[in-house]
C-alpha cells in the first residue's frame, strides 16, 4: 500500500465532516458542492450570493493552502487536454442529473441513511472502478 | 446582522474550511483517488486513503445530524432544508454513472476540482470550466423534459393546476 496516507486523510477527513456539519447547524442545508455551485448558474434566483461565496471560499481555502504546500495540488495523472474536457461534462452533467456528488450523496446523504445516495454512492463508486481499470488496462494509464 | 448576512458568512466558512480539508485529506490529488479506484496492481499497491476521508467525514457528520435532526430551525434560518426524496428512478443512477465516469476519468470530484482551481492549477481550471458547462447542459435539457412534461399534462387533462403539480413532484432535492 505505497502512497497510503491514513493520518492525513482521515484529519483531512474530519475536517470536511465538521465544514459540512456547520453548513447543517447554521444554514440548515445540505453541504453539497455539485448542488451549492450548480444552483449559481440558476440565475436569477435570488439566493445565490451564499452559494457564490461558499464557492469563493473553496477557491479561497484552495489558494492559501497552496502557498503554504503546494505539493497537496501535484497532479502526476496524464491527461490530454480533450479527456479532461470529456471528464468535466460528465461531472457537471452527471452530478446535476443524479442531484449529489461526493459531498452531498457521499458524506451528508450517507449519514443520513438516504437510499437514493446509497444507491447514488455505489453507482458512482463501482462506475469510477471501472472506468480506472478500463484506462488502466487498455490505455496503460494515459489518456 | 441580518440572517442574510450570517448565512452568507457562514457559507463563506464552509467553503475554506471544506477547501483545507479537501487539500489536507489528499482528495486534491486526482492520483490519490485513482490509486483507490485501481485494484489492478494488487493489494500492495492499493491505496485506501479516500475511504478513511469518508469515514472521517461521517464520523463527524453523523452524531451531529443526529443531535440537529429533532430541533426545529437551525441557527441563522427559520427551517431546515434538506432533501425529502425516497425514490430511486433512472435519473439518480444514471447522473451518478455519468458522474463515476468522468470522476474515474479525470480524477476530480466537484469540490477538489474548484479548490485546485484556486491552487491555480491548470488540469483543474480546464476539468472545472468544462464541468460549469455540463451542469448548465443538464439543467437545459431538464428544462425542456419539464415543458415537454408540462405540455403532455395539459394536454391529457386541460386543467392548469396539473402541470404545476407536475413540474413540484419532479423538482428534485438537489444536494
Amino acid at each position: 500500500m505505497e502512497n497510503f496516507t491514513p493520518l492525513s486523510s482521515l484529519a483531512g477527513g474530519l475536517l470536511i465532516g465538521l465544514a459540512s456539519a456547520a453548513m447543517l447547524v447554521f444554514n440548515g442545508r445540505i453541504a453539497g458542492i455539485s448542488g451549492i455551485t450548480g444552483g449559481v448558474l440558476k440565475l436569477p434566483k435570488g439566493d445565490s450570493l451564499w452559494r457564490l461565496l461558499f464557492a469563493a471560499g473553496l477557491l479561497g481555502g484552495g489558494f492559501v493552502y497552496a502557498l503554504f504546500a503546494p505539493e497537496a495540488f501535484t497532479n502526476t495523472v496524464d491527461r490530454s487536454t480533450a479527456a479532461l474536457v470529456v471528464a468535466g461534462l460528465l461531472v457537471g452533467f452527471g452530478t446535476q442529473m443524479g442531484s449529489g456528488c461526493t459531498s452531498g450523496h457521499g458524506i451528508c446523504g450517507l449519514s443520513r441513511f438516504s437510499m437514493r445516495s446509497v444507491v447514488a454512492v455505489g453507482s458512482f463508486m463501482a462506475t469510477a472502478a471501472l472506468t480506472v481499470f478500463v484506462v488502466t488496462r487498455f490505455f496503460g494509464g494515459v489518456l | 446582522m441580518s440572517p442574510t448576512t450570517k448565512q452568507n458568512l457562514a457559507s463563506l466558512g464552509v467553503g475554506l474550511l471544506f477547501a483545507a480539508g479537501l487539500a489536507l485529506s489528499g482528495m486534491t490529488l486526482p492520483s490519490k483517488v485513482i490509486g483507490f479506484f485501481d485494484f489492478s496492481r494488487g493489494l500492495e499497491s492499493w491505496d485506501p486513503s479516500l475511504a478513511f476521508v469518508m469515514g472521517g467525514g461521517m464520523a463527524v457528520y453523523l452524531p451531529i445530524y443526529r443531535l440537529v435532526r429533532g430541533r426545529k430551525a437551525p441557527l441563522f434560518d427559520d427551517r431546515f432544508r434538506l432533501p425529502t426524496r425516497k425514490d430511486i428512478d433512472v435519473r439518480l443512477v444514471g447522473g451518478a454513472v455519468l458522474f463515476g465516469l468522468g470522476w474515474g476519468l479525470g480524477g476530480f470530484c466537484p469540490g477538489p476540482a474548484l479548490t485546485s482551481v484556486g491552487a491555480l492549477s491548470s488540469k483543474a481550471m480546464i476539468m472545472a470550466a468544462s464541468m460549469l458547462v455540463g451542469m448548465f447542459l443538464f439543467q437545459q435539457v431538464e428544462k425542456l423534459l419539464d415543458q415537454a412534461k408540462a405540455k403532455a399534462a395539459s394536454k391529457a387533462e386541460p386543467k392548469p393546476e396539473a402541470a404545476t403539480t407536475n413540474r413540484k413532484m419532479n423538482a428534485g432535492a438537489a444536494s
